[in-house]
This record gives structure tokens, sequence and C-alpha cells, in this order.
């Protein structure tokens, strides 16, 4: 049995090596199930809940893309990736699309061939100290012990911290944030740094999230976004406007409460078009014309997703701070529907 | 002579010994209290057990079994017992101990498109992997165990191909016309090898079977699908997970570890160049690569060779890399019992007229493997754990899931539960081999 699947397998490789020219889509669309990257586990991104559905904000994408797509939210196979195994996962074509708290930076666009779609959530590095320590800034953390994530940019950034602060420190080194939770609780260092929403979720795992506090400064930044292979831009512009739908859609005020009566048209132009009761831009993409209304009805629109999985109402309380609409004051910004 | 004797004439009758020399007070100052330095240790040693003892059993058995999340046990803990610490919550494990024996296998596996709905019929939940692990039990039972009927052998055979129908499901023809690879191989060496000589025949042998799997038995199995169909609903490779899946990895490995061990200790110690440098050459390429490497190939690697949009089981390939590993320390450990045999062994053997197979089956294998039984079982038990590194490449394994399950909101920030549940369900299976390996110890030994 084993062997003739090996041999199966390799016999459909050879079959296969012709058809995979054709674009992702097309790809997608055959198959009727979309291969979507997200962590093997993140509280509020990406988890399996005891049924085995996956859940979580970066899983609200990958079904907003399923949805437009396919038109069904469910037609998606999670593939869990590790740090060390998603862009193979991507690059080798296992999965159509990573969505993983992947930070977009330039060698990973650049030399890994990769193609960020956009930004669902703008992370950045900071510092979680004990309420009773006394500290309100990260600029008053001279000598202090700092519990660190080897082999991350975490670290390098915090060295530049310090370093251009001019201030002293001892790096206890640990190797995941589970390992962290447990040294910071155990007092083995006065102060743990890693993402905000990290940390957020950590402390909501606390005894007492209250006598711990996170520091004001913010010393990096981590855009974090969905990402595609390099050279297949037709596949690139679904997932981006995918991701641009469920944001114009908070903009504009669709929810998946009023998206059945706003679809029927609205006085909206931008809204009409959004959601296909006028124009053509889903048939511009290769899609229907409900494919956004499809994606938006999925989860909810980017707000909806926000609040559903990590925002203040859930035990993780992200405020919405940089991942508000740009009309709050955020960084949150969809080009136009035209 | 005077009455007066020196010597006492009658034995005295028999004394009970001592009552501080016999019984538990005797065994207690034989054993616990053998001087000053003992005594102290002794007290020292029970001081430290009580401690380790009471804090642990309070943890166990106090314990919360009821609550949906973290929080909801330490409220509960507490309401109970005042505090927190050192009461476990094992609600969590009531809570997912089924996707930590069977990740995300479906209980009721149905064909695309199909609802069962709530009520699934006259199937019990995860029938198919508790009948391929009672199978497993019953296929296992006749080579463990010489007082088990020998009738049994024949689930033995046909459990290789049963065990992957039940598991991924599909057609039933696929794993028959696997089988009737083997049975060709049989023929072919049995009909040519009057024909065209001992060496074409093991040559044909190989090679028919090899052309039968790689080009006709997936033609052949979907034609006779279509004339009769007989097939179960596919479980995809992608919902393996939990405790099966280690299960699974680690039953391969060791199943087909120990065969292809045997053959490459073999072919290491031939006289055919080809064979032995081929033999040392995988044995020793194969060890002295890690196995987190081969498994890191296995996911990542053979992805960039295949072609773009191969679907090659991911689970088959961490399959096929574990039995590579474990073969190949399962070829020195053998290597390692045959070096033990005096050499009077291989000569009475060539001295009673006994071809090399004869040989081998007869009066070598049995000695050699029975010298080599603890190197075995250390090798299997070792593969059994490794299992575990799969969660490196993604693969929710036992402690893969306990990550995932960390990540939910409601049981963020759980650890010791979730790592005790699997540490014990890993030292089951770990010591149940161990005491195995013992007992077939205890019964070959032959005195000598």
């Amino acid at each position: 049995m084993k062997k003739s699947v090996v041999f199966g397998a390799l016999t459909v490789a050879g079959l296969a090596a012709g058809a995979a020219a054709a674009g992702t889509l097309d790809d997608v669309k055959a198959r009727g199930k979309l291969n979507c990257g997200v962590t093997t586990g993140l509280v509020g991104f990406a988890a399996p809940d005891a049924n085995g559905e996956w859940l979580g904000f970066d899983v609200g994408i990958c079904r907003a893309v399923a949805a437009a797509v396919l038109g069904d939210p469910k037609a998606v196979e999670f593939v869990p990736t590790t740090g060390k195994t998603r862009f193979t996962a991507l690059a080798s074509g296992e999965i159509d699309l990573l969505a993983r708290n992947t930070t977009w930076t330039f060698s990973r666009d650049v030399d890994l061939k990769f193609t960020f779609v956009g930004v669902n959530y703008y992370d950045g590095q900071g510092f979680m100290v004990p309420k009773e320590l006394g500290v309100s800034s990260a600029k008053e953390l001279d000598g202090a012990t700092v519990c660190i994530q080897t082999g991350t940019t975490t670290e390098l950034n915090l060295a530049d911290f310090f370093r251009s602060n001019n201030i002293s420190y001892e790096p206890v080194p640990i190797e995941t944030n589970a390992e962290a939770q447990q040294q910071y609780l155990a007092g083995a260092c006065d102060v743990y740094t890693t993402d905000a929403s990290g940390l957020a979720a950590t402390r909501a795992t606390f005894e007492d999230p209250s006598a711990h506090v996170l520091l004001p400064e913010i010393i990096s930044k981590e855009p974090l976004g969905p990402l595609v292979r390099h050279g297949d831009d037709n596949w690139g512009d679904v997932v981006r406007w995918s991701l641009n739908a469920l944001v114009t859609a908070e903009e504009l005020g669709v929810t998946s409460a009023n998206i059945g009566e706003m679809a029927a048209g609205t006085n909206n132009p931008e809204i009409n078009r959004l959601l296909g009761s006028e124009g053509s831009l889903g048939e511009m993409l290769g899609l229907d014309a409900g494919w956004a209304k499809n994606a938006i009805m999925a989860g909810g629109n980017y707000g909806e997703l926000f609040e559903g999985n990590i925002g203040e109402s859930t035990p993780i309380g992200l405020a919405r701070g940089l991942n508000a609409q740009w009309t709050d004051g955020g960084l949150i910004y969809s080009p136009p529907f035209r | 002579m005077s009455d007066v004797s020196f010597v006492r004439t009658e034995m005295l009758p028999q004394q009970e010994p001592p009552g501080s020399s016999v019984g538990v007070v005797g065994w207690a100052r034989a054993n616990l209290f053998d001087g000053v330095t003992n005594s102290v240790l002794t007290i020292v040693s029970l001081i430290l057990v009580y401690f380790v003892l009471e804090g642990l059993l309070t943890w166990t058995l106090q314990s919360v079994w009821n609550a949906s999340s973290l929080t909801e046990c330490r409220e509960i803990m507490t309401a109970t017992w005042g505090k927190t610490h050192g009461h476990a919550c094992w609600a969590v494990i009531n809570d997912r101990w089924l996707q930590l024996l069977y990740g995300f296998y479906p209980p009721y596996p149905a064909e695309a498109g199909v609802n069962f709905g709530e009520n699934t019929g006259a199937w019990p939940a995860y029938f198919r992997p508790n009948l391929s692990f009672v199978l497993l039990l019953i296929a296992v039972a006749p080579v463990l165990f010489d007082k088990v009927p020998r009738k049994l052998l024949i689930v033995t055979a046909v459990y290789p191909f049963l065990m992957p129908w039940l598991m991924w499901g599909g057609s039933i023809w696929s794993p028959l016309m696997a089988a009737a690879g083997f049975g060709i191989g049989f023929l072919a060496y049995r009909l040519l090898t009057p024909v065209i000589g001992g060496l074409g025949g093991i040559i044909a042998a190989i090679a028919l079977p090899v052309i039968w799997w790689l080009f006709l038995t997936g033609i052949v199995a979907a034609g006779l699908e279509s004339v009769v169909s007989i097939s179960i609903p596919e479980v995809e490779s992608r919902k393996f997970g939990g405790f099966m899946l280690s299960i699974l990895i680690g039953v391969v490995a060791i199943g087909c570890s120990l065969p292809i061990g045997i053959v490459l200790a073999l072919g290491r110690q031939s006289d055919l160049m080809i064979v032995k440098t081929l033999c040392v050459g995988f044995i020793e390429f194969i060890r002295g690569v890690p196995l987190i490497t081969l498994l890191f190939v296995a996911s990542v690697l053979l992805n960039v060779f295949l072609p773009p949009g191969t679907q090659f089981d991911i689970i088959l390939r961490v399959l096929i890399m574990v039995t590579l590993f474990a073969s190949a320390y399962m070829a020195e450990v053998v290597r390692g019992g045959l070096a033990a045999l005096p050499k009077g062994q291989y000569e009475g053997a060539d001295s009673l007229g006994l071809n090399y197979w004869q040989a081998q089956r007869l009066i070598i294998m049995p000695q050699a493997l029975k010298i080599s039984i603890p190197g075995i079982v250390s090798t299997f038990i070792g593969v059994f754990k490794d299992t575990t590194l799969v969660s490196i490449i993604g693969l929710l394994d036992p402690l893969g899931l306990s990550n995932a399950i960390r990540a939910d909101a409601a049981w963020n920030g759980i650890y010791w539960e979730l790592f005790a549940f699997i540490a014990f369900l890993f030292f089951v299976f770990c010591f149940g081999m161990s005491r195995y390996s013992m007992y077939l110890e205890r019964k070959l030994h032959k005195g000598h």
C-alpha cells in the first residue's frame, strides 16, 4: 500500500508538473478549496477549538478569501506551519496563501520572492513589567534583567533600543513564549519583551493581570500581513482586494448584520460597487459579482473580525490603536473601490 | 568416667530469631537503619519523599475537572481551597482529551456533501481508528507471544494492507492491488527461477512488482472500482493528529524498521561488494544525520525538488523518513548481535550443509536477535518518543496540539496538566514495551 502510494504520488507529480503552470486562482477554483497557511497556534490569531474548527484573526482572512473566491467560508484547508516551515510551504505551492502573523520586511518581500498584499495588523515590540516595580517608562529600565526570545528580531531591537538610550540590561535568553511566561512569573526576569499583541495575550492569562503593566514605548515596527508567491499578480490581487474589501466595509459601515439590505442597493455608489450591485469589479478580478459580499459575510468586516478575536471585549483585550481606521486616527486604510 | 561432661549431649531446641531481626522491624533495621549514616540518609529521604508526594498528590487529586476555561478553573480553586497554587486544572484534559488522542480525525467520516448530522447511525465514534488499534493488538499478539493461536498470523499478514485502508479510507481495491504486487513477485520468483536461473528470478521478483506498483496498480484499482465499487469515505492526512498520529508513525516505523534493519545488517556483512557498499553508505549517511534534519527534508526540501503543485502526502513523507532513520539504527543493533556470535556458529551451520538463508534463519538470526533484544527495544522506544519531533514541522502530534490548545484564549497559560497527560500516555506505551522486552529475555534465557 505504502509503496503504491509513493509511486502513485510520483506519477501524479509528473502529470501535475504540466498542469501547475495555470494560475493559483484557477487552481483554487478547480480544487474547490483554499489551502491557507496559519500558525500552529497563537492566541487570538489562529487556534483550533475543541471540535477542530480553526478560529482567529488570521483565520478570518483565510475564510474571507475562500468566501470571495469559492463562495464558501468553510472551503479552507488550514495548513499549520511553524516559523521554520512557513516560507517553504508557500514557495513550494503547498499553500496558496500565508496568513500567519508574518512581519512584512524588505528581505522577505524582495529576497524570498513573496508578495505581501497588505497589512492586517500593525504590531510592535513592547515591554511588560510587574506593577510593583514602579516603572512607567522603558527608559527607566537601566540594569534590568530582560526575558527575550533568542534568534528573533526582538533580540536585535532590544539591543538597539538600550544602546541608543545609553542604558544597560541583562538578557535572560528563553526559547518559547510559553517558557517566557513561566520565567517571568517566577521572577527570573524583571521585564518581558515581545510583540505588544503577544504581551497583551500573555498578560490576559495571568492570575492577576492588573499586577502587570505594559510600558508605553513601542520600539519596533512589525506590520503583519498575508502574503502570496511572487509572480502571480492575479492571485495577489484577489487576496489584496479581499482584505481591502473588509477594511472598506468597516469604513463605509457595512457589517455582517446589515449587508443583506445594503447589497440590494444603496445611495452610496462605492458601497454599491463594493457589494456588486453596480459596476463589474468582481468580473475584473475573475470572480463573481458578490465576491466582496461573501468575503464580508464570512466573518464580518475588519472591525468585526478585530473585535471578535482580539478586541477589547475578548480576554486578549487589544485596543485598536494603530489598527483603527484612518478616519479614527489609525493606519488601516484601503484604496478606493473604483 | 565421671558424669561430668564438657560437651552438651543433646541439641538445644530451635528458637525464634529475636523480634528485632524479623518482620518489618528486622527488614527496616537491615535495609534502612543499618548504621548511623544510613539512618540519617533514610530519614532525609523519607522527608524528601513526603514533601514531593504531598505536593504531587495534592496537585493531582485536589483538582478541578469541570470548567470551561482556565479562569473558571481558578475561580473554582479559590472558592474551594482558597488558593490557586498547588491544584491541577484537569478540566483542559476533560475538554480536549478526544483531540489529544485523535487530532482532527472526524468521529464519523463521511463523503463530501453527505451530512450525517447529530445522529450518526450505528457506528460508534472514532470507529475506524479504534478498530485499527484493536486489530493492531490482535495482529502483533501472535508475533509477541507464542501461546497465541497461530491462525492469528493471518491477521498479521493482512494488517499492513487493512490498516491504511481503515485509516485513510477510499477504495478497497487500492490496498488489494498493492498486496497483489507481493503475489506477483512471489509468482515471478517461483515460475521464472527454473527458466532464467536464480539471479534472474530474484531480479524478476523485484522488478515486476515495482513495475506493477508504478504503472498498473492505480489503473487496475480504478477499473475494478468502477466495476465493483467498495469504498469507505476518505480522510485526509491533515486531519490526523494527536496520540493517534504518534502511534501511527511509531508502529509503522517499528514494524518496518526491524526487517529492513536485519537486511541492512546482513548486507553490511555481505561479501558482495556493491551490496555491502550500498548498505554501509546508507547506514552511515542516515546515522550521521539528526532525525530533525530528515524531517525538514521531508517537509521542506522535498517540496522544492518535486514539481510545484505535487500532492505528496506529508504524513507519508514523515513515515518514510522516520522508518529510514529507525532502520539504520536497527541495522547497527542487529550487527552488534551478529558480531557477538562466535565464529563456530557460522562454521557449524556450514558443516551441516545449510545454505546462506537457511543458516541465517535457523542458526544465526535466532541467536543474534536474542542477544540484541535490549538494543532493539531501546531503539523502538527511542523511535516512538522521537515521533514528537514532528510537531516542529507543523504536524499536530500531542505536543503540537498542546501548543494549539494553549492558543485557545480559554486555555492560554496552562502547561503542566497538558504535559502531564501526554507524558502519562507515552509512559504507558514505553513502559509496556520495556516490560515486554524483559519478559522476552527471561523466556529466551537458556541458562548458558
